[in-house]
């Protein structure tokens, strides 16, 4: 067992989850999907993209693309929530709601993607 | 450096670069976590939290030491209790980031990386012509210095980094990319452009004689079309070389032997090769001719050998001054001993020789040995070998008879392949025309030209180098012969200050030794000139002017432009224009 591995599989699967928990729920009510699930995802997110920095093999740039993608998706989902909140009112419309979880489904998928990345390079090892 | 590792280098970096970015992402995000989950006070006193908008804005400006103050509302006690462990954590997190990307940024390897992308880059980009110049010794610098006074490009790569960083010192007009690395592995050679479309040829200059062998394998490997001019001091090194098809093998000292036996042989030819390849304008002091008889050698090493193999061929009787002489050599008289001491150079019997070669690597014992030989001997012939350009002055001040510096030798001969290929074919006809022909050619040369080296230059007669007479060749009526051509485009009742040692036809290998002013040209040709720089210039303005060239071979003078050309083709054709020839007086 190798702690790099650990931490690595742990924060992409981590990003995954919390990205998926703030995914599920109905896409505009704004009660199914919580601010902090959203934070904590873009953070996990960040972490998960500097842990795949300076890996020189074609699957490690197709890993570190996938979680740009991910925190791209993510960060765009913040401005928006930032936006609905603090520039057009207080309170979380709908409409913002709908905006923001369909920019996170986007992120979810990149991020299947790279676990789906992560689980064939696992059964790649023949050990 | 390997390109490949270099690659690596960088990202190695890059992973360096991962601790310090988790740590900050990881202190912002506790730091905007906590300032939304404490409770503060709104403007009415009513208990209210930070939104992750207005935490993540407070926390970008303290933790940047902005500091606008507490946005929205001020905060309370509680907050700020939170803000002071931000404010020491985000301090912290900054300053490890910034230093690790400091240490990155100085770290050798990295540098490394970069300095060979951005010279990578810069070659890549290269839409001009170059030479590819292995070693940036003292030849290398002679050579590039030439090539940049001609307006040629060259890129250099040389191994030790302290002579490239010399490079910047020397004022090129042109910039020349440099590489410090090892010239002898072919990644190398391929960042510094042996296979970019604008290569002209790859040059080995190093000093090291397998350096030079492993550049000119690359280069016939990689880029066969390309010529290789490779320096080897060696004789196993220029066999070798010669053994794969290097086109252009340099040895200076065999080189010189060949000019030793030449001036032994026949001086007059020497004198003409000598002042046909001497550097333009110098003064060539025609010196004593070499001696037949006895001569002296000291210091058998790679200079010596192809000495006395030069001497000999020429049935010269030679003695052999060295520390450790062959054991089962009986064939050539050899002195044990030290050249620079009287004994030796006795026992060897210097007072009766003619001559005296002294060539040993080191500079101070080959002063040293002509010194006292010379006092031993005043009449003694002095030839002498400088191996640095830094003591030149010292050799200045010794009047030898020949002078040998092997960095000269190299980077003049380089030159001459490059930028005149019919030169080497014309000093070969030279050698085997005889003693009197040549003779009788430097007569007439120098009475015309004087005994200052001359300008020699080849033009071809292309697209490229005479577009004008290339078209005017294929509308003319009649055959152009050279004499009509030669003529001032000023004024063409004067003849150009010049003459055409060699003319090489387009057909298949016929040439032509010393054309007449008669001789027909036609494109295709090749022809090697001889002259002064002023008759070179007025040519160029020939032949790459159709105006210029139609005053010359016509005699008339063609307005140019379109609007001149239209009213002097209503006029009749023959209009003068007294502001065209004007406005070519001041181009040229």
């Amino acid at each position: 067992m190798n702690l790099e591995k650990v931490i690595f599989g742990f924060f992409i699967v981590l990003a995954a989850t919390l990205n998926f928990g703030f995914f599920v729920g109905d896409i505009d009510n704004p009660v199914h999907h919580d601010v902090y699930e959203l934070f904590a995802a873009i953070v996990v997110n960040l972490i998960a993209t500097v842990l795949k920095f300076g890996d020189r093999t074609h699957i490690g740039a197709i890993h570190l693309s996938t979680s740009l993608v991910a925190d791209l998706q993510l960060i765009a989902a913040a401005l928006v929530w930032s936006y609905g909140t603090q520039v057009v009112g207080a309170e979380l419309t709908p409409e913002t709601t709908a905006k923001v979880v369909s920019l996170s489904g986007g992120a979810l998928f990149a991020n299947i993607v790279s676990m789906v990345i992560l689980i064939a390079e696992t059964i790649m090892q023949k050990r | 450096m390997n390109p490949d590792v270099q690659e690596s280098t960088f990202f190695l970096a890059l992973r360096r670069m991962r601790a310090p970015l988790i740590t900050l992402i990881l202190i912002y995000a506790i730091s905007v976590l906590g300032l939304t989950l404490i409770p503060g006070i709104d403007a009415e006193g009513q208990p209210t939290r930070m939104s992750f908008f207005h935490a993540f804005y407070f926390i970008s400006y303290t933790a940047t030491t902005i500091g606008f103050g507490e946005i929205p509302n001020a905060f309370s006690e509680s907050q700020r209790l939170w803000i002071i462990l931000c404010i020491y954590l985000s301090v912290i997190g900054w300053a490890y980031s910034i230093g690790a990307l400091l240490a990155l940024l100085q770290d050798q390897n990295f540098q490394n990386a970069v300095r060979v992308q951005r010279f990578n880059r810069v070659v890549r980009h290269l839409r001009e012509p170059f030479y590819l110049v292995c070693g940036y010794g003292e030849t290398g610098q002679l050579l590039c210095r030439a090539l940049d006074q001609r307006g040629i490009r060259a890129v250099v790569v040389e191994i030790e980094e302290a002579r490239v960083s010399q490079l910047d010192l020397h004022g090129y007009s042109a910039d020349i990319p440099a590489l410090v690395a090892d010239a002898r592995q072919p990644e190398i050679l391929k960042l510094a452009g042996l296979t970019h479309r604008c290569c002209l040829g790859v040059i080995a200059l190093t000093n090291d004689d397998d350096a030079n062998l492993a550049i000119a394998i690359c280069a016939r490997l990689l880029a066969p079309a390309l010529p290789a001019l490779c320096r080897a001091e060696t004789a196993e090194t220029a066999t070798n070389m010669a053994s794969f098809g290097t086109r252009h093998i340099i040895n200076p000292f065999d080189k010189f032997g060949r000019y030793l036996a030449l001036a032994l042989n026949a001086p007059a030819a020497y004198h003409l090769l000598e002042w046909l390849t001497g550097v333009p304008g110098t003064l060539v002091v025609p010196h004593r001719d070499p001696p037949r008889g006895h001569w002296l050698l000291c210091g058998y090493g790679r200079f010596g050998k192809a000495m006395v193999s030069a001497l000999e061929q020429e049935g010269v009787l030679v003695t052999i001054i060295d520390h450790d002489p062959p054991p089962d050599d009986a064939q050539r008289h050899w002195v044990r001993g030290d050249g620079t001491g009287v004994p030796a150079l006795l026992e060897a019997g210097v007072r009766n020789a003619v001559g005296i070669a002294a060539c040993t690597c080191d500079d101070m014992s080959n002063l040293s040995i002509v010194v006292t030989a010379r006092e031993l001997n005043p009449e003694l012939f002095v030839v002498l070998r400088q191996n640095l350009q830094a003591n030149q002055a010292l050799f200045d001040a010794f009047e030898s008879d020949f002078t040998v510096v092997p960095s000269q030798i190299v980077a003049r001969e380089c030159l001459a392949i490059l930028t005149t290929p019919l030169l080497a074919p014309f000093l070969w006809q030279i050698k085997q025309r005889g003693e009197s022909w040549a003779s009788t050619l430097l007569d007439q040369l120098t009475e015309r030209f004087g005994w200052q080296a001359p300008t020699v230059w080849g033009v071809c007669v292309d697209t490229n180098q005479s577009p004008a007479l290339l078209n005017w060749l294929t509308q003319a009526p009649r055959e152009t012969a050279l004499g009509d051509l030669l003529r001032d485009p000023h004024d063409r009742a004067e003849e150009l200050a010049c003459r055409v040692l060699y003319l090489a036809r387009d057909d298949g290998g016929s040439t032509v030794m010393l054309p007449h002013r008669r001789t027909v040209v036609r494109s295709g040709d090749q022809l090697l000139f001889v002259g002064q720089g002023a008759a070179r210039r007025a040519l160029e303005l020939t032949l790459n002017n159709e105006n210029a060239l139609d005053y010359v071979l016509r005699g008339r003078e063609v307005p140019g432009g379109w609007v001149w050309e239209r009213l002097a083709r209503s006029h009749g054709g023959a209009a003068r224009s007294a502001d065209k020839t004007k406005a070519d007086r001041t181009i040229a």
